[in-house]
């Protein structure tokens, strides 16, 4: 079964089409049709999808499940994972028959909707198992479509600012990305991923107009890709898109948004950033650490002062994202182990964040926090689930959350002890912006008149929050699960990384400390 | 041997001897009763030409002593002429009837037009090189004005008319500057005569004339200024046939000169038209912005395509023009399949180019906004829309070429033009509920080439038709 991988990606894929062509009409019962087609699909995706997790040897560290075909212009279909990949393509098949669950009250063109979601989740699938760098772009851009029309269509009030916004930050990021790709494609000959791991960028210094820019060429490309990946990250100071875009986005939307298509930009630095430009990387890890810092930081007391909880979640996961991006560039073990379990951490409890944030808005139709208020007495399993979620995200030990933020800093303190230090200070805030939240919302007298009438969670709610519950304490008491996967792979990445580092002339690695 | 000679050229003896047939056959007959059936028969005629071209791969052929070229590159770009043009006329009839203004000359115009471009992309000679584009020309000034009763249309005739008429006159003043200086027309002459360079100043001057010349034709930026006036004054489907034909045509011209008269100095000519290209590229994003009439933003957004085309033909290699005839022959359908749903857009039987008169356009006629949808994100270069590995393709050139600057310029202009794209779909899409509603019915052939068109943006993206690998044979006879 060399073509697990295309089967698992287009799958979604297919079934959009069938929905598309076969489903015709807008009563409730196509309505209903809409809904299970997809939900069945992305369940069959993930059922597809565990024989890979089943089937692959975490003792390799190379690509498996390799399928390559000739493509046009001399590039190639080629689709695999490894140890990196893999949990990012479980967490995407995971976490779509949610999404789809999440999306059953929707009444607005449901069907396009499924559509919407199903495309994305095909375009999202493929960029973990590209592996060929346009064949990666391509996945990676063309997720910009369907999220622009998800949040425009299905959005809030002000998504039209918001849409645009989001589309045109990531694609500027993203065009950047393209033209180093094509620099990449001229230097290397390939365009192919683990022959381009292999192939050594010259890091040689260049000199421009009097100044001269270490590290060269690998110095250049470093910062394209960071351009991209930074906004899909989204790092301080370019994350200004997300609360905009999460706040007008449906529920759904959300969740795909903040659990899925984040990752995409830690999962590109793990790829691309890392072991193709480990000089650049070298050299321009100290600013990556201090704007995560920054963003820890910054953003965690900005969603101190948000009175709209998406808003406030949306924040956080900045400064969230802001752990990922300081672990990988450290560039040891515990540090890129921890970004690693740290994104999939965060795409289960951000994702069920935000499933938090819908179930209430449902009922109630607004976001803002000071609308709330003893939840606690009409929706006691609301209030259970919702508290675990906010313990995950502060990252009390027992939930996954703890785990990613832990041996992120146990990384960066072996590297930069005073970037460590700051990162730390973000444990104590998010405890701070995340309990507050969660005693707003939930604690204190029902006082406020039209809560009075509120229903806890229905069985639907409630089923898609179990699963989400399951893996948050599953990865929470037995880490292994996930480190034993991304183990090898970590590891032969980091000894690469060392080696191309020591084979470097020793001016460049002066000129850049 | 004249009759090798002519076997050469049988093609376009064939259509020439075809619109003097139809113009005679029309005049005695009914007038502009026969024009619907001349136009099937242009159409037809000109498929099967198309078809003809393509399938007979031979050597390359020269005819009348170098002065025209039948090699690889020239029938790709005829068949790429013949083909647009063919389908242009197709989806033209609905609508000119309509507006009663389907006249029986105007089959027999774009055919002159297409002889004319035949001519000038097998061009091997100045003189040819001006016989050709003034054909082409002037049959594309009557047809810029063909409702002479409308004012819009007039303007754009004569304002086309006047400014094309200059840079034919820079055009011809190069040419014979080249002329006295290199002492032959031939473009084989020219370049035998070059050498290796350096290049001589009066040469440079010609050069220089006759680049002025083609950038005009090309719309490109300094010289773009007619396009979006006479864009939007002629009718619909002559504006069609502006974006599609005559610019594939312009372009594989431009390089035809480029290359084969002065292509062992490629360093003279490459910051030229890099410059063009960048100008194009952003005056193109920019003031595509403002509009809001469909068919003005077109014309910037041809603008700016044809600096991505440019960008091509700045590296001087064979890589770089396979990338110019790739990224045209992408360009000329999405462009066909845009304006058929241009021409059909209408309100009340009138009509309509107002962008905002799509507004929710999707919740109405869905499989439609679709269409347009992907066309749009194709022509934004949004993958995995086809549109973007013509982009890819051209900025793989300028890298490989040495111009990264210019690709890393190409790439932001493209995110700024995406903007005008996206607010279309925008329209369509998350407008608020209005009653400014389009009608619904759309005549079957432009539904059906646009259908084509926007099918063909997604499913290209397999192997693009095998168009790269034409294009890279046909690269391959223009620079050796």
């Amino acid at each position: 079964m060399d073509n697990l991988l295309s089967i698992i990606t287009f799958t979604p894929l297919i079934a959009a089409l069938i929905l598309g062509v076969f489903l015709k009409g807008d009563s409730p019962s196509d309505q209903a049709n809409a809904k299970w087609v997809a939900l069945i699909a992305t369940t069959a995706t993930f059922l597809i999808s565990l024989f890979v997790l089943f089937e692959f040897d975490p003792s390799d560290a190379g690509f498996q499940f390799v399928e390559d075909r000739s493509w046009l212009l001399g590039l190639r279909y080629k689709m695999g994972v490894d140890g990196i990949s893999i949990l990012f393509v479980m967490l995407t098949t995971f976490l779509m028959p949610i999404t789809i669950g999440a999306c059953w009250t929707v009444t607005h063109r449901v069907k396009e909707y499924m559509i919407a979601f199903l495309v994305l989740e095909t375009l999202m699938l493929g960029v973990f198992c590209a592996l060929d760098l346009v064949l990666f772009y391509l996945f990676f851009e063309g997720g910009l479509i369907p999220m622009f029309l998800i949040i425009g269509i299905w959005g809030g009030k002000d998504r039209i600012y918001a849409t645009f916004k989001f589309f045109l930050y990531t694609f500027l990021g993203s065009v950047l990305m393209l033209v180093a790709m094509v620099a990449m494609y001229m230097d290397a000959g390939t365009t192919d991923i683990p022959t381009l791991l292999a192939h050594q960028f010259s890091a040689g210094d260049i000199v421009i107009g009097g100044k001269t820019i270490v590290g060269g060429m690998q110095t250049f490309l470093w910062f394209a890709f960071l351009a991209s990946f930074a906004v899909k990250m989204p790092m301080w100071p370019v994350h200004t898109w997300l609360p905009d875009a999460h706040v007008q986005a449906p529920t759904a939307g959300s969740v795909v948004l903040a659990a899925i298509m984040l990752k995409m930009g830690g999962y590109g630095f793990l790829r691309f950033s890392l072991p193709m430009f480990p000089v650049a990387s070298d050299i321009w890890a100290p600013l990556i650490f201090w704007m995560s810092a920054i963003a820890i930081v910054y953003t965690s007391l900005v969603a101190l002062a948000q009175q709209d909880m998406k808003k406030l979640i949306a924040y956080s996961s900045v400064a969230h994202m802001g752990y990922v991006t300081m672990g990988i560039f450290a560039a040891n073990q515990q540090g890129v182990d921890g970004a690693i379990f740290q994104m999939l951490s965060h795409g289960f409890v951000s994702g069920a964040l935000f499933l938090c944030v819908g179930v209430i808005y449902d009922r109630m139709h607004t976001r803002e926090i000071d609308a709330y208020g003893g939840l606690v007495n009409r929706m006691p399993a609301y209030a259970l689930v919702f508290m675990l979620f906010t313990m995950a995200n502060v990252g009390l030990p027992g939930t996954s959350g703890f785990i990613g933020e832990f041996l992120t800093l146990a990384g960066i303190f072996q590297v930069n002890t005073w970037v460590a230090a700051v990162a730390a200070t973000g444990v104590i805030l998010s405890a701070a912006y995340a309990l507050w939240l969660y005693r707003r919302v939930v604690f204190g007298d029902l006082i406020k008149e039209s809560l009075r009438t509120i229903t806890d969670m229905n069985l639907r709610e409630r089923a898609i929050f179990a699963p989400l519950v399951a893996m948050t304490l599953l990865l929470g008491v037995y880490p292994s699960l996930v480190t034993d996967i991304i183990g090898p792979s970590v590891e032969a990445l980091l000894s690469n990384y060392q080696m191309a580092l020591a084979e470097t002339p020793v001016s460049t690695q002066l000129a850049g400390n | 041997m004249i009759s090798d000679d002519l076997s050469v050229v049988l093609p376009e003896i064939i259509l020439s001897v075809y619109a003097m047939l139809a113009l005679v056959g029309a005049v005695y007959t009914g007038k502009d009763k026969a024009a619907p059936m001349l136009v099937w028969t242009t159409s037809a005629l000109m498929l099967a030409l198309a078809v003809w071209i393509g399938l007979t791969a031979g050597p390359t052929e020269t005819a009348f002593g170098g002065a025209l070229i039948d090699d690889g590159f020239a029938r790709f770009a005829k068949v790429v002429v013949l083909a647009s043009a063919a389908l242009v006329m197709l989806m033209s009839q609905d609508y000119m009837r309509r507006q009663k203004t389907l006249l029986f000359e105007f089959p027999v115009l774009i055919t002159l037009a297409v002889v004319g471009m035949m001519l000038m992309v097998s061009a091997g000679d100045l003189m040819t090189l001006y016989m050709g584009l003034e054909l082409q020309s002037l049959a594309l000034y009557v047809v810029a004005a063909i409702r002479r009763d409308n004012l819009k249309s007039t303007e754009a005739g004569l304002k086309y008319f006047v400014l094309g008429a200059l840079s034919s006159g820079l055009l011809l003043y190069g040419a014979s500057l080249t002329y006295g200086y290199s002492g032959t027309t031939l473009f084989a002459g020219i370049l035998a005569s070059i050498g290796d360079g350096p290049i001589g100043i009066g040469l440079l001057f010609g050069l220089v004339f006759m680049i002025t010349g083609l950038a005009f034709k090309v719309s490109a930026v300094p010289f773009h200024m007619w396009t979006p006036d006479v864009y939007e004054g002629a009718p619909t489907p002559v504006t069609a046939f502006f974006a599609t034909a005559p610019k594939m045509a312009a372009m594989a011209l431009f390089a035809r000169v480029l290359f084969d008269a002065f292509g062992s100095v490629p360093g003279d000519w490459g910051q030229v038209i890099a410059v063009l290209s960048l100008l194009s590229m952003f005056l193109g994003a920019f003031a595509g912005i403002g509009q809001r009439n469909f068919k003005r933003l077109m014309a910037y957004s041809s603008i700016a395509h044809m600096g991505f085309a440019l960008m091509g033909l700045v590296a001087g290699t064979a890589l770089g023009v396979q990338a110019m005839l790739v990224y045209m022959a992408i360009y000329v359908t999405m462009s066909i399949g845009t304006f058929a749903f241009i021409m059909g857009m209408q309100k009340d039987g009138q009509p309509v180019v107002d962008i905002r008169s799509l507004n929710m356009y999707a919740s109405v006629e869905p499989l439609k906004a679709l269409a347009l949808m992907m066309l749009l994100f194709s022509l934004a270069g949004v993958p995995p829309f086809v549109g973007f590995f013509g982009k890819f393709y051209v900025i793989k050139a300028a890298v490989d070429g040495g111009y990264v600057w210019l690709a890393v310029a190409g790439v932001i202009a493209s995110v700024i033009s995406a903007f005008y794209y996206l607010r279309i779909v925008f329209y369509m899409y998350f407008g608020e509920e209005g009653d400014r509603r389009l009608d619904g019915t759309m005549p079957p052939v432009m539904w059906g080439i646009m259908m084509v068109a926007s099918f063909a943006m997604i499913v290209g993206v397999v192997n693009l038709f095998g168009v790269e690998g034409l294009a890279l044979a046909a690269a391959q006879t223009l620079v050796n």
